[in-house]
């Protein structure tokens, strides 16, 4: 579904990704994990061009989005994307944050848009919420909400960047409840987190980045249970 | 003659030039508005030549006096086989001076708007415009609210100048009629009257407007 060849990204002097290849399948969970700064968000946000590489290949489901030329707001609508600080439209109620896209992007009918809508809120427990503002939500709240309105562009694929990262620890758990729930039910998924539980349980397969480059991975047995490299089990004797 | 028989007296002719104060401020304003966010975006655009122009659009027309700026589009512009009415070099004049000190303030505005905004709109499919329309600019207003406030207050004022050549708007109205009357003072301090309780109803507006767009968002 989505295919990475030698991906590189660099900051001026300073290179963040040095060359990493991955293929991503359809229905596939797929948890980065590593130590801050090995370039696993740079990662993740080359994944739909909010960073711009600076060498290498992406293909989404079979179409190079690196090609010149190419729409990259048309494959945005297929990726949702979730984001550390949520970035929720503190503007706009709950219901038009999550219409917002499908309205003006999908030119859905308002009826249309809302009655998915509403569906979405259902399904991460927070109908009662539709008309409230951003800032008078919890962050978990705020951070389901945010999934909601990704999911309302119906996504072929959701890219989470450390979802719980910026939530009160109470509040971690509601989150990855949800998300638990989309990879039940066959969504394709990235995620980079430092839930180390979460990944063990929820990944089909755990990729660890360090430098720049991925070191290892596998699934979640094999990279938690019978690391590797010298790398992986530092950073892993080191948050387990 | 005291001020209040001759605000009285004089009603009509205040009233008239009450009239052209109040419309070279609207035009002012309003063509000001527009033209600042687009001089704003220019000076935001990628490519470097209109991002120059914007720059020294907005340090020129900040840099030099508006009376300055009036006696170049009313007297300059002839010799280019230009001729405007005065009310034109008025509109025109304060129209471009205000967009440059807007376009700085809607600036401030947008770049003050967290980045995560903009890049969660992308995320979702949105075209840069789009996101501008919808997420940014909505925001970036409300935060620069009482500066663009500010803007308007000045413009209302300033817009005396324009009796330098011949619009006949209230500080006109007032010199007319001390040659009418011999009286110095008190024409004065009818239109400066007349100004503050413009100015201050302006300002009053744009507090309730203010209040009304933070409840809500942060309820």
């Amino acid at each position: 579904m989505i295919e990475v060849k030698n991906l590189r990204k660099s900051f001026g002097k300073l290179e963040i990704l040095k060359g990493i290849d991955l293929n991503i399948h359809k229905g596939e969970v797929v948890v980065v994990i590593g130590p801050s700064g090995s370039g696993k968000s740079t990662f993740l946000r080359c994944l739909n061009l909010l960073e711009q590489p600076t060498g290498g290949e992406i293909s989404f489901e079979g179409q190079s989005i690196t090609a010149k030329g190419h729409d990259i707001n048309v494959t945005r609508e297929k990726m949702g994307m979730v984001f550390q600080q949520f970035n929720l439209f503190p503007h706009k109620s709950v219901l038009q944050n999550i219409m917002l896209a499908p309205l003006k992007v999908k030119k859905q009918q308002a009826a249309e848009a809302e009655k998915y809508a509403m569906e979405l809120l259902r399904t991460v427990g927070l109908e009662d919420k539709r008309d409230a503002y951003p800032a008078q939500l919890s962050g978990g709240q705020k951070q389901r909400i945010a999934i909601a309105r990704a999911l309302a562009m119906q996504p072929h694929v959701m890219l989470f960047d450390e979802p719980t990262s910026a939530l009160d620890p109470e509040m971690v758990g509601e989150v990855l409840e949800v998300m638990k729930q989309l990879a039940v039910n066959g969504m394709t998924m990235v995620i980079v987190t430092h839930e180390m539980g979460f990944a063990r349980e929820v990944g089909d397969r755990i990729l660890f980045m360090d430098g720049g480059v991925i070191v290892e991975q596998g699934t979640p047995a094999e990279v938690f249970g019978h690391p590797k490299h010298a790398r992986t089990r530092d950073f892993l004797s080191k948050v387990l | 003659m005291n001020v209040f028989d001759m605000a009285y007296e004089y009603r009509n002719l205040f009233l008239s030039g009450l009239q052209y104060t109040l419309l070279l401020a609207v035009l002012g304003v309003f063509f000001g508005f527009v033209l600042g966010i687009l001089v704003s975006l220019l000076r935001m655009s990628k490519w470097r030549i209109l991002r120059f122009i914007a720059t020294a659009w907005v340090e020129f027309l900040r840099g030099t006096p508006m009376l300055v700026q009036l006696f170049l589009i009313h007297y300059g512009l002839p010799e280019f086989g230009i001729s405007l009415s005065p009310i034109q070099s008025g509109a025109i004049t304060l129209t471009i001076n205000s967009s440059a000190y807007l376009a700085e303030i809607f600036r401030a505005g947008i770049q003050g708007v967290d980045r995560g905004q903009m890049e969660a709109a992308r995320s979702l499919g949105m075209k840069q415009g789009m996101t501008m329309r919808y997420i940014i600019l909505p925001q970036a207003l409300k935060n620069v609210l009482p500066a663009i406030g500010n803007e308007f207050i000045t413009i209302i004022k300033e817009s005396s100048i324009v009796s330098m050549i011949g619009v006949a708007d209230l500080l006109f109205q007032a010199r007319t009629i001390t040659t009418i009357t011999y009286e110095g003072l008190s024409p004065l301090l009818v239109i400066a009257v007349m100004y503050f309780v413009l100015t201050f109803t302006l300002s009053k507006l744009l507090g309730i407007l203010e209040r009304r767009l933070n409840t809500d968002d942060r309820g």
